[in-house]
């Protein structure tokens, strides 16, 4: 089994509110003193393909990322946590390329990469969430695509999946290969590397390419563009209820949620 | 023909989230000097047609049986080639979010997901959506035609009735019979009987509520005697305290409720994301600089096990005094 795990490196979406700032004129998020980290939910993905790597044997996995040169830490990272390949396309142009762009660059290199059987990728990004790159990128490659998955098992005759939905979940049954976009769920917490495997991820071999060298159309794909970035400006005044003791406050807390609940 | 679809994807009923998107789409087609026409995939329920005939101009049901990933998207697909619309509209169930981006690729045209807000600039259409996990908001102008987008539906105001139904068209399609990517299992996690989305009341936990047992003990009972329902945090979600269908925020639900009490929750924007659109928002916390306390009407500061038990108390005898 081919698996391929598509990461992004995103500004650390953990950063308090107060501290976050836009750039209007650019339309980017400043980088401030936040970190770059992996998206979460494609450090998931990638958990997710090292437990099914455990449970079926026999598995090679390659990550890919398609960013700034800085993504690298976050493919070394990748190999750190056991890996196999990494390559990384460096985005020399736009610095938030539409979903499209980024779909059409991922399957640019995924082709050039070999044949794959699972495509992972995480349901989006703490950045823009735009929530896209899944299934643009199967459409692009002309495969199916499964969405929101926390589990993939390997069957005879194919792959089973777990996937969460608005009420509950859904066993799916497929056959590779296959696009499929991985939310988190208390099994595909992503591992802690060792120091030593971080150490040693930097001696790994690390393809790497740019946009000319992969070949890829540099023409925009013409698919959205974001006109304005702000900071909406929603705070309230919270009225704290008022009282001597904690038996009054409560009592005045029951009585503003019954006069917003009874008008109801 | 530039006219505006929506599309339920196997609906239950005609409830508050297809109100708003036909409201949606019907000011939309207003702006445009369009039609607005509504493709129900598979409706669990007859009335879900003729309610949708009331407010849209025409109806195109297309009856496909059970949801499939793949077969749904060739089947809407073909009807929106046939349709040729210039904007195709979804509410944010999990079905719509899969198919919008893939619909757009297969229609030439261009997705975006969670609008909140549509505009028309100069004949393009523009949409409002919060990005940086609700840190900030941005306009995006959509390049190609059709717009396909999945909306908070239930935050736009319902459709106006029509004098006279919509027409009802049948189409017939050429679909494929079967492919190797099937649901073979759908389970729904233990809820109440009222969807979280429909709520107008929703007490909601967080981290801070400790484990799955206050939930039980404490919050349940202050849901029950509010009519309303039960909500939680990621991180709560997470700690395996309530299934992950409890999930209110950016990766969860998104809710309208008429007051929304965060009973230990911080308030991360990750979170607020999926509230932004609640009428009130009230607190318990122990921290009086949480970032909650920026969106609430009103709030306590003090430990939610103090407060909870004393609330059900005060609000019990409030009602019974009322009546």
């Amino acid at each position: 089994m081919n698996i391929l795990v598509c990461l992004k490196q995103i500004l650390d979406p953990e950063i308090p509110a107060r501290e976050f700032r836009v750039d209007p004129a650019k339309r980017e998020a400043e980088r401030g003193n936040a970190n770059l980290v992996t998206n979460i939910f494609c450090e998931n993905a990638l958990e997710t393909a090292l437990q099914f790597r455990e449970a079926s044997g026999e598995a090679k996995i390659t990550v890919l990322s398609f960013g700034a040169a800085s993504a690298e830490d976050s493919l070394r990272k990748a190999l750190a946590m056991k890996a196999d390949a990494a390559a990384l396309v460096i985005n020399d142009k736009s610095s938030n390329p539409d979903p499209l762009t980024v779909a059409q660059v991922l399957a640019t290199a995924i082709r050039k990469l070999g044949s794959f059987d699972l495509v992972m990728l995480g349901r989006e990004a703490g950045d823009w969430g735009a929530g896209q790159t899944a299934g643009l990128l199967a459409e692009e490659l002309g495969l199916p695509c499964v969405s929101f998955v926390d589990r993939i098992e390997q069957m005879e005759g194919g792959l089973r999946m777990k996937r969460q939905t608005d009420s509950g979940w859904e066993v799916l049954e497929t056959q590779p290969p296959v696009v499929v976009s991985i939310t988190n769920d208390e099994h595909n917490v992503p591992r802690i590397p060792k120091v030593r495997d971080v150490m040693m991820s930097y001696r790994q071999p690390l393809t790497q390419w740019t946009l000319a060298e992969l070949g890829y159309d540099t023409e925009d794909s013409q698919y959205y563009e974001v006109i304005e970035l702000s900071i909406p400006q929603t705070e309230s005044r919270c009225e704290f209820v008022s009282g001597d003791t904690l038996d009054e406050r409560v009592e005045s807390l029951a009585r503003r949620i019954t006069e917003v609940t009874s008008a109801l | 023909m530039n006219d505006v679809v929506i599309c339920l994807v196997n609906p239950a009923a005609f409830d508050r989230a297809a109100q708003g998107l036909a409201g949606c789409g019907r000011r939309l087609a207003e702006q445009t000097g369009s039609q607005l026409k509504a493709i129900v995939r598979s409706p669990q329920s007859p009335t879900v047609a003729q309610d949708a005939a009331r407010v849209v101009d025409e109806v195109v049901v297309l009856d496909q049986g059970d949801y499939q990933p793949e077969t749904a998207l060739s089947a809407l697909g073909q009807v929106c080639r046939q349709l040729s619309p210039n904007a195709v509209l979804f509410g944010n169930d999990t079905y719509s979010q899969e198919i919008t981006p893939r619909l757009a690729h297969r229609l030439g045209g261009s997705a975006v997901g969670d609008v909140v807000d549509i505009t028309v600039h100069e004949n393009a259409l523009r949409v409002t959506r919060q990005v940086y996990g609700g840190k900030a908001q941005a306009v995006i102008e959509l390049k190609r035609s059709p717009a396909v987008l999945w909306t908070r539906s239930r935050s736009f105001a319902p459709a106006k009735q029509l004098s006279e139904p919509g027409k009802h068209t049948e189409l017939s399609l050429d679909l494929p019979a079967d492919t190797p990517t099937r649901i073979i299992e759908r389970k729904r996690e233990l809820q109440t009987e009222q969807r979280l989305e429909e709520a107008r009341v929703i007490v909601s936990g967080g981290r801070g509520i400790g484990g799955p047992e206050p939930f039980n003990d404490e919050l349940k009972p202050l849901a029950e005697i509010l009519g309303a329902q039960l909500a939680a945090s990621r991180a709560a979600c997470d700690a395996g305290w309530v299934p992950p269908t409890f999930q209110v925020g950016q990766t969860g639900k998104k809710v309208t409720p008429d007051l929304y009490l965060a009973i230990a929750i911080t308030g991360a924007s990750q979170h607020m994301a999926g509230i932004s659109e609640a009428k009130n928002i009230a607190a318990i916390n122990t921290d009086p600089d949480a970032p909650i306390f920026k969106h609430c009407r009103f709030g306590i500061v003090e430990d939610y096990r103090k407060v909870v038990p004393l609330l059900r108390q005060k609000l019990i005898a409030l009602q019974n005094s009322q009546r």
